[in-house]
């Protein structure tokens, strides 16, 4: 008998194993919705699947009564407008100040201790602040999102800029080049594919701020609905809500994943970013 | 006159000499290999000639003028390793040394100017045998063609002075056989003056015109740091014998066995 650690499983048999999980809780939920609909009808924790299929078409497919807008796709729009806009914000931000704290020594000095002071704040702790400042509108959810995840994104890159071999860049100075264009042509080509990496690292972290914000003070979104129906115990609204916002992170990280693939093959073969 | 003049330099860290009293002149077109013990300073001796360390004390020149303390296009350099850019495939890796030279903004050539780089990148990749390689990425390459790449990128500036820290190091024997033979058609067809950084006494031995041993004469077991190497042998390579490789073989031991090593 081989060792446990030698078994590799073929290809369907890995998928097999992977998908395994999700049948047994979709089966627990089913039995234990059924048990609980058998004794209580009205119950409104555990709805049947027929339930959701109401809830999804009245949300998806019909405009509402009150205000005859499309609430499902209103929200969808909503929310990834924020999120987008947030994460756009910090990844831009997060390259120019990590590519130039981590190329330049005299930048990291001047900007690396207040970055990591700036990292350490806990962002929820200052929206608030982000309410008063902002108001209640787009702008401070967005800059909840960006004020979160920019230093994470910025400290990353600085460190990866600072992990490329010192012998590349004496090499490029070698051969003639300037500060101006080490930084452009061999630094931040190289830590391009590492901002989509951290980028798709930080999308977590950028839905939690997003739907805390949401959940505090809006009109519409993703989150804003969820906290909204809780009052009326609505787990038909409120699990499908949650499965489309997992759908749609698994898809943008799926299309960061791809676009790095795309766009820096040498990166993905080097043995940088496996995950 | 001679074209590098090497004047009384040491090199001291915190609490250790590495180098001490070096004086040398080279003239150009010389071939010099270095060899000796780890830690003796070999490498710290040519990262001076680059400009990355600095002597604390005594000079360098170089055609009489003294080392700029940072890296120019006058001393050219291939590593160990990482001495190619992973990012560029191997005709980019030659091309951006005309992109450096001539887009000072963006770093980036196009139309004629870029047809007219690429051309010359080709004929370099011909001359080192990599012309089958050129849409290659470096970690496509073998180890020793990512060296020959990098010979080709050093070349492609036409730098006064090529160095080689240890580039044949991590590559098998029979492979090094064939790039010493590229080194040396290099060095017979430009007249580079050339600095190889060797731990190996008979790579050292047989290679270029000129060998330098970097060694420690003195040495206090109670402190091992307290002297640093120099240079102990200078003997032009050609005109040597079995019995003096013997005789530097075994001082090195010597000191290897004295460092503990």
């Amino acid at each position: 008998m081989k060792r446990i650690i030698n078994i590799k499983p073929d290809h369907t048999t890995r998928f097999l194993l992977g998908a395994l999980p999700f049948v047994v809780l979709l089966l627990v939920y089913l039995f234990a919705s059924d048990a609980r609909l058998a004794l209580n009808p009205d119950d409104k924790l555990m709805p049947a699947f027929s339930d959701f299929g109401a809830a999804i078409q009245r949300m998806v497919f019909e405009p509402s009564a009150r205000t005859g807008e499309y609430l499902f796709w209103g929200d969808t729009w909503a929310s990834l407008q924020r999120l987008f806009l947030g994460v756009g914000v910090s990844a831009l931000v997060g390259l120019l100040v990590g590519l130039f704290n981590g190329a330049v020594p005299l930048a990291r000095a001047h900007l690396a201790p207040i970055v990591t002071v700036w990292s350490l704040i806990p962002p929820m702790a200052i929206l608030p602040i982000l309410f008063i400042i902002f108001g209640l509108g787009e702008l401070s959810k967005v800059m909840l999102i960006a004020l979160g995840i920019t230093p994470f994104i910025i400290r990353d890159l600085q460190n990866k800029a600072l992990e490329l071999p010192a012998e590349q860049l004496i090499k490029a100075q070698t051969l003639g080049a300037s500060s101006w264009q080490v930084i452009m042509r061999v630094v931040l080509p190289q830590i391009m594919p590492r901002l989509i990496e951290a980028v798709r690292l930080s999308l977590g972290a950028a839905w939690l701020f997003l739907i805390a914000a949401e959940a505090i003070a809006a009109q519409d979104g993703l989150g804003y609905r969820i906290f909204l129906v809780r009052r009326y115990l609505d787990m038909d609204v409120i699990l499908p809500y949650v499965a489309w916002i997992t759908l749609l992170a698994f898809l943008t990280d799926w299309l960061l994943r791809r676009l790095s693939l795309a766009f820096y093959p040498w990166f993905h073969s080097n043995g940088g970013g496996r995950t | 006159m001679s074209f590098i003049d090497v004047s009384n330099v040491w090199l001291r860290y915190d609490d250790a000499v590495v180098l001490e009293r070096l004086n040398a002149r080279v003239a150009q077109g010389e071939f010099i290999t270095i060899v000796g013990t780890s830690g003796c300073g070999k490498t710290s001796f040519l990262r001076m000639l680059l400009g990355v360390e600095q002597p604390s004390k005594g000079d360098i020149r170089i055609d009489g003028a003294p080392l700029r303390d940072e890296p120019d296009a006058d001393r050219g350099i291939v590593f160990q390793r990482y001495s190619v850019f992973p990012h560029l495939t191997a005709l980019e890796n030659l091309l951006v040394v005309r992109e450096l030279e001539q887009a000072p903004l963006l770093g980036r050539l196009f139309g004629k100017a870029r047809a007219a780089a690429q051309e010359e990148a080709r004929a370099m990749l011909r001359k080192v045998g990599l012309e089958h390689a050129a849409e290659r990425y470096p970690h496509q390459l073998s180890g020793g063609m990512q060296q020959r790449l990098a010979i080709a990128q050093a070349l492609l500036k036409r730098p006064k002075v090529l160095l080689l820290d240890e580039p044949f190091g991590a590559l098998d024997p029979g492979i090094r056989a064939d790039m010493h033979e590229l080194i040396l058609d290099i060095w017979r067809d430009t007249r580079l003056n050339i600095f190889m950084v060797t731990h190996d006494l008979r790579e050292g031995f047989y290679l270029g015109t000129r060998l330098w041993v970097f060694d420690k004469v003195r040495n206090d077991p109670q402190a091992p740091n307290a002297y640093g190497s120099h240079i102990t042998y200078d003997i032009p390579v050609g005109q040597t014998e079995h019995s003096l490789y013997k005789r530097i073989d075994r001082d090195l031991t010597v000191t290897r066995q004295a460092q503990g090593l």
